[in-house]
This record gives structure tokens, C-alpha cells and sequence, in this order.
């Protein structure tokens, strides 16, 4: 080979593994947006730091799991469906049981710490972390549990990149979701949860049922983490929900802390960059060696602590953080 | 007590008359901390009655009890009722108060200030789930503030402080109320924008709206108020007609800071006043 032939396939490579590691950034940050939202709206409407995300995402992977495949409901009443309806199905009767999850320990935890001090509410949550984490955990098992999804494992090529099905169906339903978000912030329910969320005194005043705008955003806040758990739980990122999707799931806080606790769209972009971050100090970072392997997963937080150090509310956060 | 002397803008009469009727009504805060001692009070079909009295007298307590809104600030009803158009409102949950037909305007406009006008007006109509209801209501609070249909997608919290009033009255305009209950809307405002808020809380009674007026600003509120309370320390002290108020010695002093004489007071006279147990009996 000519030094001419060489430099070119060594820029070739370059510019592949560039473009392999962005796309793999914006996936994965699609997912920590995903997470972050749905922490963000229940920030935003009862000022409580849900600590408990998490593994409220591992739990709703875990649900699609269960109506998917363990128990395959509803697949095992209609044998001759195809497969991406009745995966479907498991999915959409997976998310009503999170959302019920999620309201039901908005009521019971949550509600009568109402008026209480911002702390002792999330160390609520801390609390409902571990036990929720702890339970999902106990029913998952050792194994790895597939969701049996209908993308699978495939993938095609698109000039330099290689693109998994579940990536595009990924960004499709991140599209869907943020698009949802902010129709739903204009309609009834939506403006009642902003105003409950700037001041609950004046919104009671208005009429508005300050009890069921926290329960209908937990039940939002819960579906968001389990769509991301969800995606956090297929090809390419892992092949089912295990033991270790919660703490998968928790590097979603670098993006919420980045964005500022109490902005959607700051969520979003903060989900992307701390994606790319990742994905690049990942491609980037391997080559030196003292940093050890898997020192991606670390950059996250780094960034995160860069962040709280210049802009303690975030890059899109409210400055002051009013407390109830 | 007696109805007033102007005539009401409507009188429907299957409860008596009486939109609103609080007895002997004492609320305790923290527990300890007696801020009502079993105060009475009449709001008459159609008509506008005055609150007066002075900073802590309990006047915003009130309305908290008759709004429901009281377990925020870890108040509770002791004693006493709250009937609102023939329905015991005591102790009721604040939406369904609103439901009934109370709307009220918060000392220090409350507006929300993160969304838009037209949210705000919308986040007030949410009790209100008839469309056409709805949109008569945004009409007419359009019609009744020409300010506000011009800024209609502005974010609320950068209006003026006389638009914020007007949005607050026009946020509680949208649930279409019976009874509406404004706390000190004079408040940091301009003599003009006064005058303006006045001549609307006007208009607004006279399409029919009960009004129950919280103010400081005495003058302002009993020239359009058809009866008026005095309320001191948890008590109410005086009551009466506007004219009969207007013309007391000890309101003229302590309210509208003349004395006898009708010349104005200096600050170190204001200085010797003292609060009497009860006025008058």
C-alpha cells in the first residue's frame, strides 16, 4: 500500500468511529432525556427530588418483561397475532401499571409529607428507591430478562453508521414524548400542573385539585422512567432488564442536574450532552491506559460536578429553587 | 344588622337573601392562636359589603375560612359556621367551594406569574368545564379590561402592577362566580388605577355578582359598598351602612385619618391610639 492509500483508510477510520460515537451519544442520550423528564415533571409539580427514578425505570422494563414474556399476557390468549401487536399490548398494560405504581406511592409516601421541608421528602424517596429497587430486583433474579421486543438484535448500515432498529423506534417515540409533553403543558390538566407548580395556594384558590395534579404527574413521571427503561434495556445497550438497570438508569442525573432541575427542555439537551459525553470519553479515553476501561461511565458525573460548581441551578434551572 | 340602602342589581330569594352568612365564626391557628373570636357577617344577595380594619385584624383569616383555604397556614374552625347560598361551605374542600360559586382575589394578586395571560384566565376557569361558559366569561373579562385582550400571550409576570390586579379579578371572573371575594385589590396601587379597580368591582356587581370587599383603603370601599364592617383584633367592632360609617368619629380617625376637627393628624397623635374592647353595642 502506498502512505497515500494508508492515510486515507486511517482517516476513514477516523471519521467512522467519530460518527459511530455521536450517533451512539444521541442514542443514548434520547434514553437519559427520556429519564429526565419524567423526573423533571415531578419536580416541576410537587417540588419533590425523586430519588426513586431509577428504579422506577428498572421496574417498568421489568413489567414489559413480565407481560411480554415471563407471563406473556396478553400473547398466550391470542396465538395468532402477530408478534409486535401483542408486544404492544404488553407494553401498553406494562406503562398503566407503572403509572399505578407511581400513584399509588405518590399517595402513600409522598402526600403526607406535603408542606414538609424539600430534604426530608427526598430522603423519602431514597427510601422508596431502595425498596423499590430491592423488590424489582428480587423478582428479576440473577438472570438477564429479555423484553421481547420485535426489533431484536437487527440493524442496517447507513453510510458510515450502523443503526439498530430499536435506535430509530427509540428516537420516533422520544419525538412523540417530548412533542406529548408540551401539547399536554397547553391543555386543561397541563396548565393547572404549571400554575400548581408556581404557586399551590393560588392555584387551590382557582379551584384546582392540588391532590389529583400530583397524582396525575407522578403517574406521567413513572411513565417516562419505564419508556426509558425500556430502552435502556434493548439492543444496543443491554439484551434484557437486570439487577443492574437501576443503577443504569441513575446516570439519567447527571442530565436532570445539567438542565436544571426544573426545565423540560433543559432535561432534554442535558440528556443529549451527558450522552455524548459519555459515548465520546468512551471512544476517546480507552486509549489511555492508567484510566482503566469503562471510565465513560464515570464522565457523567465529572460533568455533573463541573456543572454544580459554575451554575449550582443548572444551565436552564430557575436560579432559586423555591422551597415549600 | 340590615340590608343596605341601595337597591341590589339582583335578588334571588330562596335562601333569604343572604348569599353568604358566617356565626360566631373563631379560627385557631398552630393550635394556640386565636385569630377569629366568633365573628357573624352577612353578604346580601346582589350586593357589595365592605371588610374594613387594620393590619392583623384577621380580615384575610377570613376569608381563608369562608374559601376553605385555612389548613395551609394550619388553621382550623373551632367554632361557628359558614352557610354560602343555603349550603354549609365549613371546613369544605377548597374546590369544591369554588365549584359552589365563591371565586376570590388574593391580597397581593397571586397571578401566576410563569404562564401566560391567557393561561392564567384558563388555570382560573378550570372549575368551570361548560365551553360556552367559558368563553362568555373570557369575553367579558376581555370587555371589562381592554389591557389585558392586548397582551393576551405576554407571561403575566411582566404586566404592570395594575394589569396583575386586573388579571387576578379576571382569573376569578372565569369560574363565572355568585359570590366574589377581593383581599386589599387597592393594594400598591395608583390613585388612578384605585379608582379604576373600584369602578369595576362596580360593574361587576351590577351584573349580578355578589362582592365581599377586604380593604385598608376605607374611602375606596365604602363609596361603593352597600353595608360595612369594621373588624378589630378577631372581633368585628362596627357595622352599618356605609353613610352612618363614613360619618363615625372613631372611623373618620382611625380609618381615614381625620379627626374631629376634619383636618389631617400628625403621626406622633396616631402614636396615642388605642384599641377599645368594643365601640359601640
Amino acid at each position: 500500500m502506498t502512505p497515500d492509500i494508508l492515510i486515507l483508510a486511517q482517516e476513514a477510520g477516523e471519521q467512522s468511529k467519530l460518527a459511530a460515537t455521536i450517533w451512539d451519544g444521541l442514542s443514548l442520550g434520547a434514553i437519559y432525556a427520556l429519564l429526565a423528564m419524567g423526573f423533571v415533571i415531578i419536580f416541576k409539580a410537587t417540588q419533590v427530588l425523586n430519588f426513586a427514578h431509577g428504579a422506577l425505570a428498572a421496574l417498568g422494563a421489568f413489567f414489559v418483561a413480565s407481560f411480554a414474556t415471563i407471563i406473556d399476557v396478553p400473547g398466550r390468549w391470542m396465538p395468532d397475532a402477530p408478534a409486535w401487536l401483542t408486544w404492544s399490548l404488553a407494553v401498553l398494560l406494562a406503562l398503566i401499571a407503572a403509572a399505578v405504581v407511581g400513584m399509588v406511592l405518590e399517595r402513600l409516601f409522598l402526600r403526607p409529607m406535603v408542606g414538609e421541608e424539600l430534604f426530608a421528602v427526598a430522603i423519602v424517596t431514597l427510601g422508596i428507591d431502595i425498596v423499590v429497587r430491592n423488590i424489582t430486583n428480587d423478582w428479576i433474579g440473577t438472570d438477564i430478562r429479555p423484553l421481547g421486543d420485535p426489533w431484536g438484535t437487527n440493524f442496517f448500515d447507513l453510510g458510515l453508521l450502523r443503526i439498530a432498529h430499536t435506535e430509530i423506534a427509540q428516537f420516533v417515540v422520544s419525538i412523540v414524548l417530548v412533542v406529548g409533553i408540551a401539547l399536554f403543558f397547553r391543555s386543561r390538566t397541563g396548565i393547572a400542573m404549571r400554575a400548581t407548580a408556581f404557586d399551590q395556594e393560588a392555584a387551590r384558590a382557582q379551584g384546582i385539585n392540588v391532590g389529583k395534579i400530583f397524582a396525575i404527574s407522578w403517574a406521567i413521571g413513572a411513565v417516562l422512567a419505564a419508556v426509558g427503561g425500556i430502552f435502556a434495556s434493548t439492543f444496543p445497550r443491554r439484551i434484557g432488564v437486570d439487577q443492574a438497570t437501576a443503577f443504569f438508569a441513575f446516570k439519567a442525573f447527571p442530565a436532570i442536574i445539567l438542565g436544571g432541575l426544573d426545565s423540560i427542555v433543559g432535561a432534554v439537551i442535558g440528556g443529549f450532552v451527558i450522552g455524548l459525553a459519555e459515548a465520546a470519553a468512551g471512544t476517546y479515553l480507552e486509549q489511555f491506559e492508567f484510566l482503566g476501561s469503562g471510565f465513560g461511565g464515570v464522565v457523567p458525573y465529572i460533568v455533573m460536578l463541573i456543572v454544580l460548581l459554575v451554575r449550582p441551578y443548572g444551565l436552564f434551572g430557575t436560579e432559586e429553587i423555591r422551597r415549600v | 344588622m340590615g340590608g343596605g340602602h341601595r337597591p341590589a342589581a339582583v335578588a334571588t330569594t330562596d335562601h333569604g337573601g343572604t348569599m353568604l352568612e358566617v356565626s360566631n365564626l373563631e379560627v385557631v391557628y398552630n393550635d394556640v392562636i386565636l385569630v377569629l373570636r366568633g365573628i357573624s357577617l352577612e353578604v346580601p344577595d346582589g350586593q357589595i359589603v365592605a371588610l374594613l380594619g387594620a393590619n392583623g385584624a384577621g380580615k384575610t383569616t377570613t376569608m381563608r375560612a369562608i374559601t376553605g383555604l385555612l389548613d395551609v397556614h394550619e388553621g382550623d374552625i373551632t367554632k361557628g359556621n359558614i352557610i354560602f347560598d343555603g349550603v354549609d361551605i365549613t371546613e369544605k374542600d377548597p374546590a369544591d367551594i369554588v365549584k359552589l360559586g365563591i371565586s376570590q382575589v388574593m391580597e397581593g394578586r397571586r397571578i401566576f406569574a410563569e404562564l401566560t395571560v391567557d393561561e392564567n384566565l384558563r388555570a382560573g376557569a378550570y372549575t368551570n368545564t361548560d365551553r360556552e361558559k367559558v368563553e362568555r366569561a373570557y369575553e367579558w373579562v376581555m370587555e371589562l379590561f381592554p389591557p389585558l385582550a392586548d397582551r393576551r400571550k405576554s407571561t403575566a409576570g411582566y404586566l404592570s402592577g395594575g394589569e396583575q390586579q386586573m388579571l387576578a379579578i379576571g382569573r376569578a371572573l372565569m369560574q363565572d362566580p355568585k359570590l366574589l371575594i377581593l383581599d386589599e385589590p387597592s393594594l400598591g396601587l395608583a390613585p388612578k388605577l384605585v379608582q379604576q379597580i373600584r369602578d369595576i368591582i362596580v360593574q361587576i356587581n351590577e351584573s349580578g355578582t355578589s362582592v365581599l370587599l377586604i380593604e385598608q383603603n376605607a374611602n375606596m370601599a365604602l363609596s361603593i359598598a352597600h353595608h360595612g364592617y369594621i373588624m378589630e383584633t378577631g372581633k368585628m367592632v362596627m357595622d352599618g351602612d356605609p353613610e352612618k360609617l363614613l360619618k363615625d368619629e372613631d372611623v373618620k380617625e382611625f380609618y381615614l385619618g381625620l379627626h374631629a376637627g376634619g383636618e389631617r393628624k400628625s403621626f406622633r397623635d396616631v402614636k396615642h391610639y388605642k384599641r377599645r374592647k368594643r365601640w359601640l353595642s
